[in-house]
């Protein structure tokens, strides 16, 4: 168990200063996931949300193999909204990580974020969109953009590997530095189209 | 459809009995009646009371609960709220945060949409939900002795713990906190986390 109510911001800088390899020096060899999860230790992220996802499967790993980052399974994705609201109330730091799918099952409790003024980082793998084969995937992956937008949230989009940690990292400053919602979708022309093989 | 006993508590004596001695207690309540009960039992800066977000009260209640991991976490919501976010259960259950409490005034009626009934009216049991989704302490209250014995258990026991109690449909005044969500929040952390901490 964390330490209760201490400092996150200083959380954040003390892993910095321990740990300087992990934060930095490792990004040029790492994988994207490898470099998104130091992103949000020095964002000092600690309770991770997520349905599970192949998109996000070894972020979600290295997450469950963090002591320091608390990872929480999910049934749904407006579980992890509403748990980020107690997080914040509490002091800590929360992300969720999500399909372009699960960004519908979010949409009426997003409301309370927006009501609230929480910082809710979002990071959704798209689904729906390049090269896609399951057409049942397209009506919500195709709507994600607006739904975000339509309840407040910032998006930022990624299309290369290279691109991804930057933006994440962006993404985080924005948001737990203004209280806002920061979506980032991440392509599936990225992550890799589902192969369906018989 | 198996009888059941009909409820007999009152919903405000019911909150004013297990806040009565709060101590320390961090408390979330869900939206509706449970929000006005607990702002009934007397306002307190560490109150974050729900007006919206149906469903959410006991997620809400799972976060503050691992960030706060020495604190008591009280989540009072109701039956309908609860009912809307039953997955949470499960996800409660896997995470198994012992100082987490979720109490269910449970009148069987949505109360804020003209007294419909839920699912609890027909049989659903809440209680045993949370028990099958790995709760170690669950109980359905229904008698005045039962809650002099529960309301120190809720502070108190290891959890998470699940603690439905029966209340009455009985009309009773609103009595309405603050409501502007940013103010609840800013409230709630200042005092909790300290100013500094809470507008960094």
């Amino acid at each position: 168990m964390r330490k209760a109510a201490t400092n996150v911001a200083s959380r954040g800088e003390a892993r910095r200063k321990a740990e300087p390899a992990a934060a930095s020096a490792s990004s040029a060899a790492a994988s994207w996931p490898d470099r998104l999860h130091a992103v949000l230790r020095e964002t000092g992220i600690n309770q991770v949300a997520y349905v599970p996802d192949a998109g996000h499967a070894r972020l979600i790993a290295l997450a469950r193999a963090d002591r320091d980052m608390r990872a929480v399974a999910l049934t749904s994705e407006e579980e992890g909204v509403a748990l980020a609201v107690g997080a914040c109330l509490g002091g800590d730091r929360c992300v969720l990580l999500t399909q372009s799918s699960g960004v519908g099952n979010c949409i009426n409790m997003l409301g309370m974020v927006v009501e609230c003024r929480v910082p809710l980082l979002m990071l959704v793998t798209m689904r729906g969109e390049w090269g896609e084969f399951n057409p049942w995937q397209l009506p919500m992956a195709q709507a994600t953009e607006s739904v975000l937008v339509a309840m407040g949230a910032i998006v930022h989009r990624t299309d290369e590997a290279d691109d991804i940690v930057q933006t994440v990292s962006a993404a985080a400053r924005l948001a737990f530095n203004t209280s806002r919602i920061v979506a980032v979708l991440i392509s599936q022309r990225v992550i890799g189209t589902k192969e369906f093989k018989k | 459809v198996k009888a059941q006993k009909d409820p007999t508590l009152d919903r405000r004596a019911v909150a004013a009995e297990i806040l009565k001695d709060r101590g320390d207690a961090l408390v979330v309540t869900g939206l509706g009646a449970p929000t006005w009960d607990t702002a009934a039992a007397g306002d307190h800066a560490l109150n974050f009371y729900t007006w919206g977000g149906m469903g959410g009260a006991a997620m809400i209640g799972l976060g503050l609960a691992l960030a706060q991991p020495k604190r008591r976490v009280i989540v009072i919501t109701g039956d309908g709220e609860m009912l809307m976010g039953l997955g949470s259960l499960a996800t409660i259950g896997v995470q198994q945060s012992r100082n987490l409490a979720l109490v269910v005034m449970d009148n069987e009626h949505y109360g804020e949409t003209g007294m419909q009934e839920t699912h609890t009216r027909h049989g659903v049991h809440l209680a045993g939900m949370a028990k099958a989704a790995g709760f170690p302490v669950t109980t359905t209250v229904y008698t005045r002795s039962e809650l002099r014995e529960w309301a120190p258990r809720i502070r108190n026991d290891e959890g998470p713990l699940f603690a439905t109690i029966k209340v009455t449909t009985d009309e009773i005044p609103l009595v309405l906190p603050r409501r502007d969500g940013t103010a609840l929040k800013h409230r709630f952390r200042e005092a909790l986390l300290g100013a500094e901490e809470a507008y960094r």
